[in-house]
């Protein structure tokens, strides 16, 4: 295993990085945050047909550039550098993860070449009033009826829900338990019997919604693996979600530690620059070592997620836990850093502070994490 | 998780533990794992005599270019070298302030006379060297230090006192900064001299730490003496031979000292097994933190290692802070999962267990080798360019 980003993928990064603080500079991210689709159109068109983003980690066979998790990193970096507004983490980390893990090559053959040309958008419809976390969290119900299925139940804290072309459901046979019976159905976002609407969130830049299924039918190849035998490619898809959040994560919590150290060197109190100040300094200090650790558990991680065989759960856990726990750490420093600026709408801080703890409860909290490597470790 | 070898660090590696395994199983078995934080006052003798075994071999200073006895290993293959060391259970090393700290600023500072004389037993394990920089008023000021050199009839007369010297009890030779010039400006009027610890006017007193060992001392300096070509540098130039060598620490140790973690680690997961504070939902994050957090140091280091030739990378500046904070974090959990039976000895009069010994120790990783506070500024100010404190 190599430890360091290739010369391609720092081209990458920088290309990224060009491109993000134009397309999505603090206005426009503003911009985005405030309307209920919550991205905008043209950006996506762009960082999919021109930058091919979508593609990037989508294999060749079906219209994809057939690169790596670890090609993906920086550029995850780079979107939660900018707080990037577009349906990219649920259309490629979750939706096309979802189908790559679990879909058979005709489900495969049928959607990911669109996903890939950025004209088809994917949400996963996992978690559930319950707040559970894991395959207790899945509530929803299958049932069969005829050659389909129908569905029955509701979904919350849909990233994207609400605007997305396809919603991937997460369920359970009636009456199955834990991770027995556990199933995926593609389904069209306009299905008859299905009502999605979008749940405004203290987090602007990226969008949840509430999605009903009142006896929504589906065909039988909507099903995304064997029947009631999926949980374990759930699992999968979710871990590969997971590390490509902490990625974004690491990019976000540096462009926090890059707004204090600015602003500590030009900000003057008593004389002197406040970064001169231990108290100041030091914290600035704390923050680069959660951010390069933060790295290198995320870098881990995506590097592992190329390996078709490996399981992922204890690299993904560790660097989800690691990473929120950074970008919250970051994000609040930074807040207090900057002072009474920090605590205004006008200043970008509170954004980088509520995406934070929104991203950090998304796909199971540090706790839940944390538990589930012990767990991992035979405790 | 592993560093991926080339067919020559594969050879290397294998030769490596081969040698240390044939020793480590024969004649120097008694010393497996001895010596190490919290125990370095033990087994002196035998394992000087150790130092001895590993120069005749070929395995001290590898990292040194050829002509001063080295192998001019990579800093890859020093990682490798030291972490097969750690597996081995290879003792102390009472050479190695000569070897990663004196040795690499003559190579760089002193002069062809000074290499010649003082390199080839620091290779041999032939002389033991200490470190002769703090005060008892120049801690993390540094540049405080008090101690005077005069030049009296062509030799240097030496007054004054070092504190926490490690290995000052058996070492043969200091590198003492000493003030050359007290009416220049702090920094300017300092030299670093090298002086023979046997002489008279010299007075070594161990101090006795929390933990009841002894690993370092108060060095008395009364009228001893040094050679006047003995200054390494040049006279008064002692600052920035100071500063070069804290920078000659290049992080080769780390996976070794990693997997002496990862043992004390385990440790503590076995303990908490025992007495079943592994059920708790607390003990249970905390102990899958420290390893989350363990992993992350091994890929922090790793990637140190790949970044070789670059000026000293973020990821390296972090390095002493992270895993002294993690250390110390790993010994309070220790003693949590252990509960009340934390506080019982392994004998008397003051026996300490070895969890004991290197929760213990562990407070002094985040005071010694720049203390954290030294580290956020060091940080601060070089990793991220953030303004000097006024001084």
């Amino acid at each position: 295993m190599e430890f360091c980003f290739s010369e391609e993928q720092n081209e990458l990064r920088r290309a990224a990085r060009r491109f993000l603080e134009v397309e999505s500079s603090e206005a426009r991210v503003r911009a985005a945050m405030e309307t209920e689709r919550g991205y905008d159109p043209r950006v996506w068109k762009q960082l999919s047909e021109e930058l091919a983003w979508t593609a990037l980690t989508i294999p060749e066979a079906y219209g994809g550039l057939g690169l790596s998790y670890l090609d993906l990193h920086p550029l995850m970096e780079e979107m939660g550098r900018t707080l990037l507004c577009a349906p990219f983490f649920s259309t490629i980390c979750l939706g096309a993860n979802a189908l790559l893990v679990g879909g058979s090559d005709a489900q495969k053959d049928r959607y990911l070449p669109s996903i890939a040309a950025g004209e088809t958008t994917v949400a996963l419809a996992y978690a559930e009033k319950n707040l559970a976390q894991g395959a207790d969290a899945i509530e929803t119900t299958y049932s069969k009826r005829g050659d389909g299925y129908v569905l029955r139940g509701s979904k919350h804290y849909v990233v994207d829900g609400h605007t997305s072309d396809l919603i991937i459901v997460t369920a359970r046979a009636e009456g199955s338990r834990g991770s027995e019976g556990i199933c995926s159905f593609v389904v069209p976002g306009d299905a008859a019997g299905l009502t999605r609407t979008w749940t405004p969130s203290m987090d602007q830049t990226r969008k949840l919604a509430t999605i009903v299924l009142d006896g929504v039918t589906v065909a039988a190849d909507a099903r995304l693996g064997a029947e009631g035998d999926a949980w374990h490619s759930c699992e999968r898809a979710l871990d590969l979600a997971r590390i490509a959040l902490a990625a974004e994560q690491v990019g976000a919590a540096e462009m926090c530690l890059d707004m204090s150290v600015e602003y500590a060197k030009v900000r003057h109190q008593f004389g002197r620059p406040i970064g001169s100040f231990q108290a100041i300094k030091h914290k600035c200090a704390d923050m680069l070592t959660m951010v390069e650790s933060a790295r290198s558990a995320a870098f881990h991680a995506s590097a592992l997620a190329g390996q078709d065989e490996v399981d992922l759960s204890e690299a993904a856990s560790s660097a989800k836990a690691f990473c929120s726990d950074a970008f919250f750490h970051c994000a609040a420093e930074n807040i207090q850093i900057h002072g009474g600026i920090g605590f205004t709408w006008e200043h970008p801080a509170h954004m980088y502070f509520k995406r934070a703890k929104a991203s950090e409860v998304l796909l199971g909290d540090p706790a839940f994490h944390r538990e589930r490597v012990a767990q991992r470790m035979g405790l | 998780m592993e560093l991926e070898l080339t067919e020559k660090e594969r050879a290397f590696r294998d030769e490596a533990r081969a040698w240390l395994q044939e020793q480590l199983s024969g004649p120097f078995e008694h010393l497996r794992g001895r010596g190490a934080s919290g125990d370095q006052d033990s087994y002196v003798e035998e394992r000087i005599a150790w130092g001895k075994a590993m120069g005749a071999a070929g395995w001290n200073c590898i990292g040194w270019p050829e002509k001063f006895g080295g192998r001019e290993c990579t800093i890859k293959e020093e990682a490798i070298f030291n972490e097969e060391y750690v597996r081995a259970n290879g003792p102390g090393n009472v050479g190695h302030i000569g070897e990663t700290l004196l040795g690499p600023t003559l190579i760089h500072f002193g002069s062809p006379a000074q290499q010649e004389r003082f390199l080839p037993p620091i290779v041999s394990g032939d002389e033991i060297w200490c470190q002769g920089y703090s005060e008892p008023g120049a801690g993390s000021d540094l540049a405080n230090v008090q101690t005077k050199a005069t030049l009296v009839d062509g030799e240097w007369v030496i007054e004054g006192q070092k504190i926490w010297t490690s290995g000052a009890q058996y070492s043969d030779w200091c590198f003492v900064l000493c003030r050359t010039d007290p009416d220049a400006p702090k920094h300017r009027g300092i030299s670093c001299i090298l002086v023979p610890m046997k002489q008279e006017g010299i007075e070594v007193r161990p101090i006795k730490q929390m933990g009841g060992s002894a690993e370092f001392a108060e060095v008395f300096f009364d009228g001893a003496k040094a050679r006047e070509e003995h200054v390494v540098g040049g006279v008064n130039n002692g600052w920035k031979v100071a500063m070069g060598t804290l920078a000659f620490e290049r992080g080769a140790s780390t996976l070794g000292q990693q997997y002496l973690f990862q043992q004390e680690f385990e440790q503590v997961v076995e303990a908490a097994k025992n007495t079943g504070a592994s059920k708790d939902p607390i003990v249970r994050q905390r102990l899958a933190h420290a390893w989350i957090g363990l992993k992350v140091m091994r890929v922090n280091a790793l990637r140190t290692l790949e970044q070789q030739g670059a000026d000293l990378s973020r990821e390296a500046l972090i390095s002493k802070l992270y895993w002294s904070n993690w250390h110390r974090d790993l010994g309070k959990l220790a003693m949590d999962v252990l509960g009340l039976e934390a506080e019982l000895l392994e004998g008397a009069p003051y026996e300490l267990t070895r969890m004991q010994k290197w929760y213990l120790f562990a407070r002094a990783d985040t005071i010694y080798a720049g203390s954290n506070q030294i580290q956020r500024n060091i940080i601060g100010e070089r990793g991220l360019g953030l303004p000097k404190e006024p001084r």
